[in-house]
C-alpha cells in the first residue's frame, strides 16, 4: 500500500482512514450493444492485477469523503500519484507525480466536498 | 527409507550419518506427462495423487523457489470444513478426511492436531447465519454443534464474557477442525511425490508457456525450455502473472493477508478460536507460539509484507476476545501473497485452452483445502474433467452468474 | 555460584538499594542494574533453561539479543513471561521467576531429555510419533505441548493501560551511540526536527560499556554532556525505554515506548506502554552491531558469554561471571575485554586467538594462544571449571570461571531489511552489510560495519548531515570531537569448531547444534529457509540475533556453497517482540468500537427499554413491564400496535438528502426499478443492487420538491450505502449535478403505527393528515408542535396505518414524549426491535436476514422491480443466467403445523419423507418469529422453487439441535395480504 496517502483534499493522511474499493483501469460499460455482457463480464470480475504499477480507488472516508485514484506500486509500494476520482478517465494512468497531484483542482461541478480552505490552498 | 522409531533409533546409533535426502534433486528432463507449476502445498499435492490414485509419475513439479517458500509455509495452519455452499462444502470434507489419514499415507508426521475449531457469534443474526451454516454442515454428515454461552465458558473461561463492547452469545464448534504443522504438509507431499517418481524441481521459474496450434508443449523456464503434455498451474499468489503467459486473463487479485506468532508459552489455549465481530483467529502451536491472524491489509500487493494499521487492527480485535492476551508478545509477523477471487470462492477447472489446467483463487482457505486441491486437481488433469467435489469450482462461473460467495460481498475481493 | 559485584566501578548507584526476589529468593541490587547484572551481582549465574533440553543457561548477552536469561516478571494479570532479564530494568519489588523448569530451575526432571539427545535431532519428530494413528492427539501431542512452551502467560486481566500515539519529524535517529548521538546532533544543527529513540533505560549506547575516551573524557561523561545539548535544544526528542520495532512503507516506523515497566505498581493515569507510528522523512539507523558467539563445545555454560556483554556488566555494572577469565576470539574485540576484565582485577588466564596470527596488541602479560580453539567447557548450571583446549596438540585445559568470546561482529541490520531488501555479505568485514535500497534509511556507526570509535563520531556526523539533506534541510557541518581509539579492529570468521567434543550451539534457546544443519541440509533442507524451519534455528525469541549468521556460515560450509549464495533469511517486524496490550492501545474492553446510540436513546431507556448491539449502534429492542420476558414484552407490544397505536425508535436507519438539477436522474441510476416519475411529496420503496447484480440494500426516498429527495436506507448497510452513492456521482457519473450529504445523525425518526396513528399525529403536526390528504406514501416537510421543522412520510414496515417522522436529533426526544403524551387517550405504546421484526415478519417484509448478499431481486419477489427501460447499478449483471434460473431458492413463508412448536432461523428445508442430505437439501429458514397475531411461530424461508409450492408440506431440519417440525409452505405476507390496514 502506502501507509501514508496525500489526499488532493486534505493532505498527507494514513491509510486507516481509507476505503479501498479496488481497481480503477476500467471505464463502466453501457447497456446497450453485441458484446456488452462480455464488457461487463470483464468490468466487473477480469482483473489485470498487475505486477507494477496499478490505479485503485480509494474513498477516503475518515476525511473528505471523496473518491480517489491512488496510483502506486504492488511491489515497492510506492504511491505516484493521487488524484479525485471524477477529475480522471479510466484506463489511463497519469505520469503525473504525487506532489503535483495535490494542486490539481477538483472540477468545479465537483460538488459533495466540504472544501476547506485548508483544501484549496493545498 | 521408511520414517518410523526405528529408522530414528538406528540412525542415532550411527551419529545420523545416513539419513538420505528426503527428495532427490533432479536436473529436469525433456520432456514429462504432466508439469505442475509451483512447488507449494497444493502443486505437491497434486503430482502426489496424480502419482499415487492415477499411476501417472512421468510428473514434474516446477518451483521458482524453495520448496513450500509459498503460502503453505506462511498461514495460521487451521484445518476445519465448515462451509455453507454445497459447492464448497463436500470439497472441504473431502480435505479434512484426507487431513485424517494424510500421515500414514505419506510417513511424514504433520502433526494433525484436531483440537476443534470455534467461531464466535454475538449477535441474533450472526447466530442465525451460524445454525444456517451449523445445519449445511450437519445435513452433509459434516460434525457441527452450537454451543451456548455456559458451554463455552466452560470450554474457554478466558474469553470475555464480561465487559466486551459485544456480547459472546455463542459459538459454532467443529472439532473435527484443528491444526496442522504447515511446513511438513510441503514436505511431506514432495518426499511422497518423489518417492513414486515424481521430479521436484526447486529454482525453476517458469518464464513463458509455450503453444503450439493452440496446445500447450511446454514451458520456457530459468533452467531451459521442457516440454509437457499437460500442464497444470498452482501458482497461488502469482496465479494471474503465470496464467498471462498462456494469455488468460484472470477474476483474481493478489492481496497481502499478514499472520503472527508470539513467544512461546505454556499451554494456554487448546483451541481454534474466531472471532465474531472483527477477523481474529487464533491457536497454539505445539512449541507454544500464539498462532494468530486476521483480515488482508486491502489492497492489491505483491510484497509479501504488510503494514501496522492491519496488525494493530488485528490485536485489538483478540483483546477484544481475550483480554487477558495483553501481556503476551509478538515475536514476528509475515506477508503472503493471496489469490483473492470474485467470489471468495477457488478455481480447480479446465480453461479454454486444451490441456492447460487452473488450480487458483484460494483467498486465505487455501492451506486446509491442500489435500482435497491436489486431490481433485489430479483427477481434473488426469481424467480430463473435474471431479463432482470440483465441479462448482469453475473459471467461467462468474459469466454465468454460478457463484459461491460464501461472505456475500459480491465481486470485491478485498472483502472476502 | 562464582559470579560477584565488583567492590567499585559501573554506572550504577551504589548508594541505592532495591529489593527484589527471584524464585522466592530476596536480593537487593543498585539502581541502574538490570535485572540481569543484579542476579549477577547476587551471585545467582543460573538463570533459565533450555527449550528442548533443559539445559542450564546463564546470560550470554547483555542487550536485546538475549536467548537465555528469560523470565517471568510480576504476578496476578501483571505475569509478564519471557523477559529478557538483560532489558528488565531492575526496581524496587521486581519479582522474578524462571521459566522452563519442573519442579525447580535447581533441579529441573526435564533435563533427562539432555540424556536422549542423540534422538532428539533436528526434525526427529517429522519421522515419528505417526504410530498408531490415534496415539498422537492422545499422548505425544500433549506431552510435547507440556514440555514445550517457555514461560507462563496468565489468564487473568491485565490491570494496566497501554496508549498508541503518532509522532512526526524530519530525521529519526535510531540509536544513541557515538553514532547516534553525532547523528542526532549533525540533524538538529541543521534544523531538522529530530526524535532519538534508544531501546535502553540511559542513552549512550556503548559509550556506557566501554572504556573509551572522546574529548579527553570518558566517553559516558562525553554521551551525557551531549544529551544534555541535544536536550536543551527545541527541535529534538529525546526518547529512551524506547525501541523502534519496525519500518513501515513511506519511512513510517513503529516504536515501542516501555513508559513504566520499571516500577511494580504503575501510574493509572499513564500507559505502561506506548506504541509510536512515527512518521519520519528519513531515519538513521545508528542500532550498533551484535558480537558473534563462536560455535564450540559448551558454549553455552553458565560463565560463557559474548566479549561484549563481559565488558559490558564489568564496565557499565560492575560485576562478573567468575574471578577469573580466559577469553576465545577470532577478533580484536577480545583482546579488549581482556585488557577491560583485567584491569578490574579479574584474572585473565589466556586469550585463545583462533586465527594463526595475534594482532599487535599490548596484552599486559596475559597469554595469548594463537590458532588455537576452545572445544569444551567443564561446568554446569553453578558455573565453570575451566575449559579444553585444542592448538594441534591435543587436547589441554585451562581452569578458569568464566570465558569471553568474540566472533567477529554483524551490523544490526533489520530496520533497512524488514520492507523487503536483503543485506549483502561483505568478505572482507566478515559481516552482511545493510542495504542501501532506500534513500531515506541510512545506516551508521557499527551499523554500517564501521568499527572505531572515531570513525562511528565521524560517519555519525555524516550520515545526520545526510538525512538531514534527505528531509530537505541545508545541512550544516558538525565538528566531530577527537576520540582515543583502540588499535585494531581486525576479525576472521570462525564458523564451528569441528574438534568440539561438547555440545556446539548455534542458537541457545531452540538447543539447535552445529551438527543439525549439516543434517538438514543431507537430507535435502538445503536453502537457508528450509533449514531454519527443518532445524528451528532462528525462530526462537531472539528471532535468530545471535546464532543466524553463524548458521549460515554452517550451511555454506556444509553444501560447499558461498556466504552470499547462502544468504539471510528474511528480516520481518518486529525487531523484538512487543506486547498485545501495546498494540491494542485504548481500544480495549467496551472501548474496542465505538457506541452509538439514538437521538430517542434517553426516551426509550426512561420507558425501561433493553436494548441490543446492532452494529455499533444500541437499539431498544423491547419494553417490559412487571419483570415480563422479551417474548411476553413483544407480544404484547405487537398487540398494542395492532390493535390501538405504538411508536418505534427507527432513528437508526441511514439518512441521505440529495439534492440538484440532476437529482432525478442521479436516484433513476441508483435504484432498480424506476423514480424518474416519482411525484414531489411522495415516497417510494426502492430496490439497490450491486454492480454484480445481486440484491445490495433497499429503503425508501421520498421526493420534497422538485430537486430534493430524502433517502433512507437499512441501519447496517447505512455506511456503505453512501460510499456507493459517493462513488456513482464521483467515479461513474461525475458530470452529473447533484450533492448529497448523510444526515443519518441530524435527524431522529420514530415509527408511530397503528389504527389509532393518526388520530395520535393530528395533534401535534400543523397539516391536514386525513386520509385524502395525506394517503399512503405521501412525505412532506411540515412543522410540529408549532415551530419545529420535520419531515412525516406515510410509510409502513408495520403493515399498520403508520408514520414515520423525522424532527432535529435534539429535539427527538420532546417530539417523541409529546407524542406519548397526545397518544394516551388512544393507548399509545413503545415498542422495540423485536415488535419490529416479528410484525414485518408477519407482513413478509425483507430485511437483511433475506437479502443477504446472495438473493436476486426475483428470489424474494421483487422481480417486477427490475426496470427493463433505464441503466442503473448492477442492471446487465443482474441478467446473468445463474441469477434468473428457475430453481433458484425464492421466498416464502412457513407455518409449523403445530403452531406451538418453536423453530429456529438456520433450520433447513427437506421434503417429508427424504432423508436429510446435500442432495435433498431444500432451502433455509431465513427469519423468525412468534406472531402475536396468528398466535404460532411463522418463519420467512428460501425455498428452491418456492412460489409455485405455496401448500406444500415440508420439514424444518434443525440437525444442529436434532429437531424436525413439520410445516406448510406459504405466501410470505401472514398477515393482512389485502393491506387494507396500512392503505386505511
Amino acid at each position: 500500500m502506502a501507509y501514508l496517502i496525500n489526499c488532493p483534499h486534505c493532505g498527507q493522511r494514513t491509510t486507516d482512514e481509507f476505503y479501498i474499493k479496488g481497481d480503477a483501469s476500467k471505464q463502466r460499460p453501457g447497456t446497450i450493444g453485441d458484446d456488452t455482457m462480455n464488457q461487463w463480464h470483464d468490468y466487473v470480475h477480469i482483473r489485470d492485477n498487475v505486477r507494477g504499477r496499478t490505479a485503485e480507488h480509494w474513498h477516503h472516508t475518515g476525511g473528505c469523503r471523496q473518491w480517489l485514484v491512488v496510483e502506486r506500486d504492488t511491489v515497492s509500494h510506492e504511491v505516484y500519484a493521487v488524484a479525485p476520482a471524477s477529475s480522471r478517465t479510466p484506463g489511463k494512468t497519469s505520469a503525473t507525480p504525487a506532489r503535483k497531484s495535490a494542486a490539481r483542482k477538483t472540477p468545479a461541478r465537483n460538488t459533495t466536498s466540504r472544501k476547506t480552505a485548508r483544501g484549496e490552498k493545498k | 527409507m521408511k520414517y518410523s522409531v526405528f529408522s530414528l533409533a538406528r540412525n542415532a546409533l550411527s551419529g545420523h550419518k545416513n539419513w538420505q535426502p528426503a527428495w532427490r534433486s533432479p536436473d529436469p528432463k525433456p520432456e514429462y506427462d504432466v508439469i505442475i507449476v509451483g512447488g507449494g502445498g497444493h502443486g505437491l499435492a497434486t503430482a502426489y495423487y496424480l502419482a499415487k490414485v492415477h499411476g501417472i509419475t512421468n510428473v514434474a513439479v516446477l518451483e521458482k523457489g524453495y520448496l513450500g517458500g509459498g503460502n503453505v509455509g506462511r498461514n495460521t495452519t487451521i484445518i476445519r470444513s465448515n462451509y455453507l455452499l454445497p459447492g464448497n462444502n463436500p470439497f472441504y470434507e473431502k480435505s479434512l478426511q484426507l487431513w485424517e489419514g494424510l500421515e500414514q499415507d505419506f510417513n511424514f508426521n504433520a502433526m494433525v492436531s484436531q483440537r476443534g475449531v470455534v467461531n464466535l457469534f454475538h449477535s441474533d443474526g450472526q447466530r442465525d447465519a451460524f445454525v444456517r451454516r451449523g445445519n449445511a454442515m450437519r445435513i452433509h454428515g459434516v460434525d457441527a454443534e452450537i454451543l451456548d454461552t455456559h458451554a463455552l465458558r466452560e470450554l474457554m473461561p478466558f474469553l470475555n464474557f464480561n465487559d466486551g463492547r459485544f456480547p459472546i452469545m455463542g459459538g459454532l464448534m467443529q472439532r473435527r477442525g484443528g491444526t496442522v504443522r504447515h511446513d511438513a504438509v510441503a514436505w511431506g507431499f514432495a518426499r511422497g511425490a518423489d518417492m513414486r517418481g515424481v521430479d521436484v524441481i526447486q529454482h525453476c521459474e517458469v518464464t513463458g508457456i509455450r503453444r503450439e496450434k493452440g496446445r500447450v508443449v511446454g514451458v520456457e523456464t530459468s533452467r531451459g525450455f521442457i516440454g509437457c503434455k499437460k500442464l497444470g498451474l498452482a501458482a497461488a499468489g502469482n496465479s494471474s502473472t503465470v496464467a498471462k503467459m498462456a494469455g488468460l486473463e484472470l477474476p483474481i487479485e493478489s492481496h497481502v493477508l499478514q499472520a503472527f506468532v508470539s513467544e512461546g508459552i505454556k499451554p494456554w489455549i487448546d483451541n481454534v478460536v474466531t472471532f465474531g465481530v472483527g477477523h481474529f483467529y487464533i491457536s497454539q502451536s505445539d512449541k507454544g507460539g500464539l498462532v494468530f491472524g486476521g483480515d488482508i491489509d486491502g489492497y492489491n500487493s505483491y510484497a509479501q509484507r504488510g503494514n501496522l494499521p492491519t496488525v494493530e487492527h488485528v490485536v485489538e480485535c483478540g483483546l477484544a476476545m481475550i483480554p487477558s492476551l495483553s501481556r503476551a508478545r509478538v515475536l514476528r509477523s509475515w506477508g503472503g501473497i493471496m489469490d483473492m477471487s470474485m467470489d471468495g470462492s477457488p478455481i480447480i477447472d479446465k480453461t479454454g485452452i486444451d490441456n492447460l489446467y487452473l488450480n487458483a483463487g484460494w483467498c486465505y482457505g487455501g492451506f486446509k483445502a491442500t489435500p482435497a486441491s491436489g486431490w481433485c486437481f489430479a483427477h481434473t488433469i488426469a481424467n480430463d474433467a473435474p471431479h463432482e467435489l470440483n465441479s462448482q469450482m469453475r473459471l467461467d462461473r462468474f459469466r454465468t452468474g454460478y457463484v459461491m460467495d460464501e461472505t456475500a460481498h459480491g465481486a470485491q475481493p478485498n472483502l472476502h | 555460584m562464582t559470579s560477584f559485584r565488583f567492590d567499585t566501578g559501573g554506572l550504577i548507584d551504589r548508594s541505592s538499594v532495591i529489593d527484589f526476589s527471584f524464585d522466592g529468593k530476596k536480593m537487593q541490587g543498585h539502581s541502574g542494574d538490570t535485572l540481569a547484572s543484579a542476579l549477577l551481582a547476587n551471585g545467582q549465574l543460573l538463570m533459565g533453561r533450555s527449550f528442548k533440553y533443559h539445559r542450564p543457561r546463564s546470560v550470554i548477552t547483555a542487550g536485546a539479543a538475549e536467548p537465555n536469561a528469560l523470565m517471568e516478571i510480576g504476578e496476578g494479570g501483571r505475569l509478564e513471561p519471557n523477559t529478557r532479564a538483560t532489558m528488565q530494568e531492575l526496581y524496587d519489588g521486581l519479582v522474578a521467576k524462571s521459566q522452563n523448569r519442573w519442579p525447580t530451575l535447581e533441579r529441573d526432571f526435564g533435563a533427562i531429555n539432555s540424556i536422549a539427545s542423540s534422538f532428539f535431532v533436528a526434525g526427529f519428530y517429522y519421522k515419528t510419533f505417526m504410530w498408531p494413528k490415534r496415539f498422537w492427539e492422545a499422548i505425544y501431542e500433549p506431552i510435547i505441548r507440556r514440555a514445550a512452551g517457555l514461560g507462563h502467560l496468565s489468564h487473568e486481566n491485565d490491570p494496566d493501560r497501554y496508549e498508541k500515539a503518532y509522532a512526526h519529524c524530519d530525521v529519526l535517529v535510531v540509536g544513541s551511540g557515538p553514532a547516534g548521538l553525532m547523528a542526532a546532533m549533525a540533524a538538529a544543527r541543521s534544523g531538522a526536527s529530530v526524535i532519538m529513540a534508544d531501546e535502553h533505560a540511559t542513552c549512550g549506547g556503548s559509550l556506557l560499556r566501554e572504556r573509551e575516551e572522546i574529548a579527553s573524557q570518558p566517553g559516558h561523561e562525553w554521551a551525557a554532556e551531549t544529551l544534555a545539548q541535544l536536550a536543551g535544544m527545541d527541535n529534538v526528542t529525546i526518547m529512551a525505554r524506547t525501541t523502534v520495532i519496525g519500518a513501515y512503507d513511506q519511512c513510517v516506523f513503529g516504536a515501542l515506548e516501555r513508559v513504566q515497566k520499571h516500577t511494580a505498581l504503575p501510574d493509572h493515569d499513564v500507559p505502561v506502554e506506548k506504541l509510536w507510528r512515527i512518521m519520519a522523512k528519513a531515519c538513521v539507523m545508528a542500532t550498533g552491531a551484535e558480537e558473534r558467539p563462536i560455535v564450540f563445545g559448551g558454549n553455552d555454560r553458565p560463565g560463557v558469554m559474548t566479549a561484549s556483554a563481559m565488558r559490558a556488566y564489568a564496565n557499565q555494572f560492575g560485576v562478573a561471571a567468575g574471578r577469573t577469565a580466559c577469553v576465545f576470539t577470532s577478533s580484536d574485540s577480545g583482546y579488549r575485554t581482556a585488557l577491560d576484565m583485567r584491569s578490574c582485577g579479574v584474572h585473565v588466564e589466556a586469550i585463545i586467538d583462533a586465527r594463526a596470527n595475534a594482532p599487535d596488541i599490548e596484552t599486559h602479560g596475559v597469554p595469548v594462544l594463537t590458532g588455537a580453539v576452545v572445544t569444551n567447557v567443564d561446568g554446569g548450571k553453578h558455573g565453570m571449571k575451566g575449559i579444553e583446549i585444542d592448538r594441534g596438540r591435543g587436547h589441554e585445559n585451562i581452569p578458569c570461571q568464566s570465558l569471553a568470546m568474540s566472533g567477529g561482529w554483524s551490523p544490526v541490520v533489520h530496520l533497512a531489511c524488514q520492507r523487503g531488501a536483503r543485506p549483502s555479505w561483505d568478505e572482507d568485514l566478515h559481516c552482511f552489510m545493510p542495504p542501501q535500497s532506500d534513500p531515506a534509511i541510512i545506516a551508521s556507526g557499527s551499523a554500517n560495519a564501521i568499527w572505531s570509535l572515531t570513525g562511528c563520531l565521524t560517519d555519525g556526523a555524516r550520515r545526520g548531515e545526510q538525512a538531514a539533506r534527505q528531509a530537505g534541510c541545508r545541512t550544516m557541518k558538525t565538528p566531530v570531537p577527537k576520540a582515543r581509539d583502540e588499535a585494531s579492529h581486525g576479525s576472521e570468521a570462525v564458523w564451528w569448531v569441528k574438534q568440539s567434543t561438547g555440545k556446539p550451539f548455534v542458537d541457545y534457546q531452540n538447543d539447535v547444534t552445529a551438527r543439525d544443519l549439516p543434517l538438514a541440509a543431507r537430507e535435502g533442507y538445503d536453502h537457508i529457509e528450509l533449514a531454519k524451519r527443518y532445524t528451528t534455528s532462528g525462530m526462537a525469541t531472539d528471532q535468530g540475533k545471535l546464532g543466524n549468521v553463524n548458521a549460515i556460515g554452517i550451511l555454506a560450509d556444509a553444501t560447499g556453497k558461498g556466504i552470499e549464495e547462502i544468504g539471510t533469511t528474511t528480516f520481518r517486524p518486529f525487531y523484538t517482540p512487543v506486547s498485545f496490550g501495546a498494540l491494542g492501545g485504548q481500544h480495549v474492553g467496551e472501548h474496542f468500537r465505538p457506541v452509538r446510540m439514538s437521538p430517542l436513546h434517553n426516551w426509550a431507556a426512561d420507558l425501561g427499554a433493553e436494548f441490543v448491539e446492532t452494529g455499533l449502534w444500541y437499539r431498544s429492542s423491547w419494553f417490559p413491564e412487571k419483570g415480563d420476558d422479551w417474548l411476553a414484552a413483544m407480544t404484547r407490544e405487537v398487540l398494542n400496535t395492532r390493535a390501538n397505536v405504538g411508536i418505534c425508535d427507527v432513528s437508526t436507519l441511514g439518512k441521505i438528502e440529495i439534492k440538484g438539477s440532476d437529482a432525478t436522474e442521479f436516484i433513476n441510476r441508483l435504484y432498480s426499478n424506476a423514480f424518474a416519475m416519482l411525484p414531489v411529496g411522495k415516497a417510494r420503496y426502492g430496490l439497490m443492487l450491486r454492480e454484480d447484480g445481486f440484491v445490495g440494500d433497499d429503503g425508501t426516498t421520498s421526493r420534497l420538491s422538485e430537486n430534493h429527495y430524502f433517502m433512507t436506507t437499512t441501519t447496517g448497510h447505512a455506511a456503505e450505502s453512501m460510499r456507493d452513492i459517493e462513488f456513482a456521482h464521483q467515479a461513474l457519473w461525475p458530470e452529473l449535478d447533484v450533492q448529497y450529504a448523510s444526515v443519518s445523525d441530524q435527524w431522529a425518526q420514530m415509527a408511530i403505527a397503528g389504527p389509532r396513528a393518526r388520530d395520535v399525529l393530528a395533534k401535534i403536526v400543523d397539516i391536514d393528515i386525513s386520509n385524502e390528504a395525506f394517503g399512503f406514501l405521501a412525505a412532506r416537510q411540515i412543522k410540529v408542535l408549532g415551530s419545529i421543522p420535520a419531515m412525516l412520510f406515510r410509510i409502513s414496515f408495520s403493515g399498520e396505518l403508520a408514520y414515520e417522522l423525522a424532527v432535529p436529533a435534539g429535539h427527538g426526544e420532546a417530539v417523541a414524549n409529546a407524542i406519548m403524551h397526545a397518544g394516551e387517550p388512544f393507548g399509545i405504546g413503545p415498542y422495540g426491535l423485536e415488535a419490529l421484526s416479528a410484525m414485518r415478519i408477519e407482513k413478509g417484509f425483507v430485511t437483511h436476514n433475506e437479502i443477504n448478499g446472495r438473493v436476486t431481486a426475483g428470489d424474494v419477489g421483487l422481480g417486477k422491480m427490475l426496470s427493463k427501460k433505464k441503466d442503473y447499478i448492477g442492471r446487465m449483471m443482474s441478467e446473468r443466467e445463474g441469477l434468473v434460473d428457475a430453481d433458484r431458492e425464492q421466498l416464502v413463508g412457513v407455518r409449523p403445523l403445530n403452531p406451538d412448536l418453536r423453530f429456529r432461523a438456520g433450520c433447513h428445508l427437506v421434503n417429508p419423507g427424504d432423508v436429510a442430505s446435500l442432495e435433498t437439501d431444500q432451502g433455509y429458514v431465513s427469519s423468525v418469529a412468534f406472531s402475536p397475531m396468528l398466535e404460532s411461530w411463522v418463519g420467512l424461508a428460501m425455498l428452491k422453487r418456492g412460489r409455485e409450492r405455496h401448500g406444500d408440506k415440508i420439514v424444518l431440519w434443525d440437525g444442529l439441535r436434532e429437531v424436525q417440525i413439520e410445516a406448510e409452505v406459504c405466501d410470505p405476507v401472514f398477515y393482512d395480504p389485502a393491506q387494507e390496514k396500512a392503505h386505511g
